[in-house]
């Protein structure tokens, strides 16, 4: 196999990465990271392989962890759950899956697939489906391009599974999400069972040595005292998130949050340091959806809008972000497969409820001066 | 009288104070052995003063000789570690993030066993006795007497731990226990790191707390010692037995709130200027603001409670670059001013020999920074006022604009109006503020945890709960019920669950009641 293995320098690049592409939600991937890091320091490998790797007809299951990232801090997997997961869809399919890969690559779950890999050997492939994070199980290029979620798996840390063979997806985010209740809050699920042919045609390529880019740049960038953010738009050249630049830059002049429905919901409003008029309000639902510059969107979901602290460029959650924080917006352009009409019927800006159209960010920036 | 003390690691301050005024204040150096340093500078005190020794009511000390020994990784007793949480959690073992050299130092016994809640305080798995049992042979086959158990939702439902706890002291009746509930909140790893640090001082924590009764003993006062929390509230010398680890960073809150005191706020920027560094922290209500997330302490990852404090570069010793642009800090001389500044006839241009010029400090002889241009004098102290008036900003958690109080020894390079700030306060004493902060700390009692809203259990109830709770609990650590008021409420709903679930802190704080708290005679028995 061409693949790569990780070490736990890629892997921590990989995890700050990651929570850049969190866009301000995805959970923290700290203790993902430290699972990780066991495996490898006891001697198992994961592999990494890319999207093209694989022969068209072999299996993939991809995983993932669901539920609340609280819970999950407080009580960390047993490593049976998701094991439980891969081997119950496997048995329900009467296949061997070749490889697993993340439904999500922003925040904790990029990291999930990574310890199933090293707990069972299996290479994960480079991939996701989501090219970012978001909330539900439906938001997923996979079921953009016509792959059902189900049958999916969910299992609690203690083993127990169940098979979901859900009418649609929604339906399925509905089912997983009370069954996760029911484990205690987090559980572990494979779901999306596809080829790899499908995989090809469906995922998000080349995301996790993307998050490993964005990492290590702004590692080095730290190191050597040099601009994070430039470091950021130069990791981004070439690859197919073509544009990131700085939105605005400022200080956080008011927050409102709040819960409904289990999702974090609210606003962060930041204010130019020279010009306290000149302000950048972003709304969020566990991730940042939309910015508005005084009134005018400047980039809107699936679009990426990152928080990152202006200081060292480490990314600042919506649960982290508290007033008078200096932080930077800087802005991702999402990739082609992510901007289709399909694409942004799943999970464009009407389907969190937003009134504005979808415009991509590299066109509502154009000629527009970023705030000092 | 109390008497407030502040064991530093080069200094010891200590301050006598009536009511709310200082009657005496003294520096002297902290020593080697704790009780003689602590002997001195009480000695002192009382010679200073004239006070008597029986109108003194309590001993307040704060120290960092716990913080020390973590970081140095000296005097770490070898400590056991039981999570009850089985078969959760099992893929991250304890102590899995800590450094080698803690690892070595401390030398764990680590055991996961059956047990735990779920978020909603179903159990995860029975307690299995027998495997406690099992447990209880080996740490007395190798001779351990410190024992850290941590439970998942512990701070929901701590019954496991406290069963666990019961059924290895039937076991071992000398076994030092430290519950994880007790110490931090929820976060497995880091309430379990912290709990683990707290059992591995607890032989520290006996010589300590000894260490300073001997010396009140042997001075002849005979009130009852109290430590400084790193809340800036008090515990008594039992307390500070079992949770030596309260005591981490208790210095830089004594210092707010001795600065808070001098000046007579509760709603404060607080800018600590020393010779290398400036820390900002800010009090709201007369306390310091926590830190929200997580604290790293000597490599360990924890999440107890920290006051928030921002630090940059800058201080009397701050070098000053004037190419290509004006620069000050963070390179310092530190220490060695006296030997380098402009003023001491030194070849070094530094923050304080532009204060001196500028006509805000009177340090060493003036006519040696006659020269300097005046605009890079006056630049210069704009630059300094300007950094400090951003950190102030930051640190503010609303739009209302919050009065500064400047001490420490590099307080003079401030002048005496900061951009954005409404006023800048230098109150007398503040050299001794860290003393005073002690001298003047509360008793406090707080609640973090997790509680489920039903039909039959409104979020009103669960409020009143917790609120009645930290009352509770800053009674039993020795408030007087008159006075100990509920001072912050924090309620945040867990993401990713139905809207049942929701996380509360509260914090309640009363004045200390003297005649509840040990005596000597107590602690020493």
């Amino acid at each position: 196999m061409t693949g790569m293995d990780l070490t736990v320098a890629t892997l921590r690049d990989l995890a700050e990465g990651a929570a850049v592409l969190g866009t301000g939600g995805g959970g923290d991937p700290y203790i993902g990271r430290l699972l990780v890091e066991r495996q490898l320091r006891e001697g198992r490998r994961v592999t990494i392989i890319p999207i093209d790797e694989l022969p068209d007809d072999a299996l993939v299951l991809p995983s993932a962890m669901m539920g609340a990232p609280t819970v999950f801090v407080e009580r960390p997997p047993s490593g049976r759950g998701n094991v439980a997961a891969l081997r119950a869809l496997e048995e329900h399919l009467g296949r061997t899956a070749a490889a697993t890969m993340p439904i999500e690559c922003g925040g904790l779950n990029s990291m999930m697939p990574l310890l199933l890999g090293a707990q069972l050997g299996l290479p994960v492939i480079d991939a996701d489906g989501m090219g970012r994070a978001f909330p539900e199980l439906q938001m997923e290029t996979f079921a953009v391009y016509g792959v059902p979620g189900s049958p999916m798996s969910i299992a609690s840390d203690h083993g127990d599974v169940a098979i979901i063979d859900a009418l649609d997806n929604v339906r399925m985010e509905r089912l997983a999400r009370v069954m996760t209740v029911e484990m205690g809050g987090a559980a572990y699920i494979c779901d999306y069972p596809m080829d790899a042919a499908t995989v090809r045609r469906t995922a998000v390529p080349g995301t996790l040595t993307l998050g490993m880019r964005i990492g290590a740049a702004l590692r080095t960038a730290r190191e050597r005292h040099e601009d994070p953010f430039d470091a950021l738009t130069a990791a981004l050249a070439g690859t197919i998130y073509t544009h990131g630049l700085i939105l605005f830059r400022g200080k956080v002049v008011d927050i409102d949050r709040r819960t409904v429905d289990g999702f974090a919901r609210g606003h962060v409003t930041l204010a130019a340091l020279d010009d306290p008029g000149d302000q950048l309000r972003i709304t969020f639902q566990n991730e940042h959806l939309v910015a508005r510059r005084d009134g005018e969107v400047v980039a809107i979901v699936p679009d990426l809008i990152c928080t990152l602290n202006t200081d060292t460029g480490a990314p600042v959650t919506t649960e982290a972000l508290a007033f008078g924080q200096r932080l930077t917006v800087y802005a991702i352009s999402t990739p082609d497969i992510m901007r289709t009409p399909a694409a942004l019927d799943c999970f464009g800006p009407a389907a969190f409820g937003l009134p504005d159209p979808y415009t991509p960010v590299e066109q509502l920036t154009a000629g527009t001066q970023v705030g000092a | 009288m109390r008497v407030g003390i502040d064991v530093g690691g080069t200094h010891t301050d200590a301050v006598l104070m009536a009511e709310t005024t200082v009657v005496a204040e003294i520096k002297t150096a902290t020593t080697l052995d704790v009780t003689s340093g602590v002997v001195t500078a009480l000695e002192r005190l009382l010679a200073t003063s004239g006070a008597e020794r029986g109108h003194i009511t309590a001993v307040m000390i704060g120290t960092t000789h716990f913080t020390n020994a973590l970081v140095t990784g000296r005097r770490l007793a070898r400590t056991a570690v039981v999570r009850l949480a089985l078969p959760a959690t099992a893929a991250l073992p304890p102590l899995v993030d800590w450094p080698d050299r803690l690892i070595r130092a401390i030398n764990p016994s680590i055991h996961m066993c059956d047990g735990g809640h779920e978020f909603d305080g179903r159990p995860i798995s029975p307690l299995k006795p027998d495997q406690l049992k099992r447990i209880a042979a080996e740490l007395s086959t190798h001779e351990i007497d410190t024992v850290a158990i941590s439970s998942v939702f512990s701070p929901v439902n701590a019954e496991l731990e406290e069963r666990a706890a019961d059924i290895l002291l039937a076991e071992l009746p000398h076994l030092h226990v430290s519950m994880s509930h007790q110490i931090g909140r929820v976060g497995l790893l880091e309430r379990e790191n912290a709990t683990v640090v707290n059992a591995c001082l607890r032989d520290l924590a006996d010589e300590i707390v000894d260490a300073f009764a001997e010396a009140l003993r042997a001075v002849g006062i005979h009130a009852p010692l109290y430590l400084s929390q790193n809340d800036g509230t008090l515990m008594d010398a039992e307390y500070t037995r079992r949770y030596p680890v309260r005591t981490f960073a208790s210095g830089p809150t004594n210092s707010m709130r001795g600065a808070a005191f001098l000046a007579d706020l509760a709603d404060c920027a607080v800018v600590d200027i020393g010779g290398t560094t400036t820390d900002v922290g800010v009090l709201s209500g007369g306390y310091p603001r926590q830190a929200t997330g997580e604290v790293d302490i000597g490599g360990v990852r924890t999440n107890f409670r920290m006051p928030d404090v921002l630090s940059i570069g800058l201080g009397g010793g701050s070098r000053v670059a004037t190419t290509p642009r004006l620069e000050i800090g963070p390179d310092s001389v530190g220490y060695e001013l006296t030997d380098h500044a402009l003023v001491f006839g030194g070849q070094v241009l530094t923050a304080t020999d532009l204060a001196v010029a500028a006509g805000m400090a009177d340090i060493g002889d003036p006519s040696l920074v006659r020269h300097l241009s005046k605009d890079l004098v006056r630049n210069g102290v704009a630059w300094m006022a300007g950094r400090v008036g951003e950190l102030v900003d930051q640190m503010r958690v609303s739009a209302q604009p919050l009065p500064v109080i400047v001490v420490g020894g590099g307080s003079v390079l401030m002048p005496d109006h900061l951009p954005g700030v409404p006023a800048v306060h230098r109150p007398a004493h503040h050299a001794v503020a860290n003393a005073i902060g002690a001298a003047t700390g509360q008793i406090g009692g707080d609640v973090d945890r997790l509680f489920a809203i039903t039909a039959a259990r409104t979020r009103e109830d669960v409020l009143d709960q917790a609120r009645a709770e930290a009352v509770e609990r800053a009674v039993s650590a020795g408030a007087d019920p008159d006075t100990v008021e509920v001072v912050d409420i924090d309620e945040v709903h867990v993401a990713y669950l139905p809207g049942n679930a929701v996380r509360v802190r509260v914090k309640a704080v009363g004045e200390l009641c003297v005649g509840r708290a040990a005596t000597i005679e107590e602690v020493k028995a």
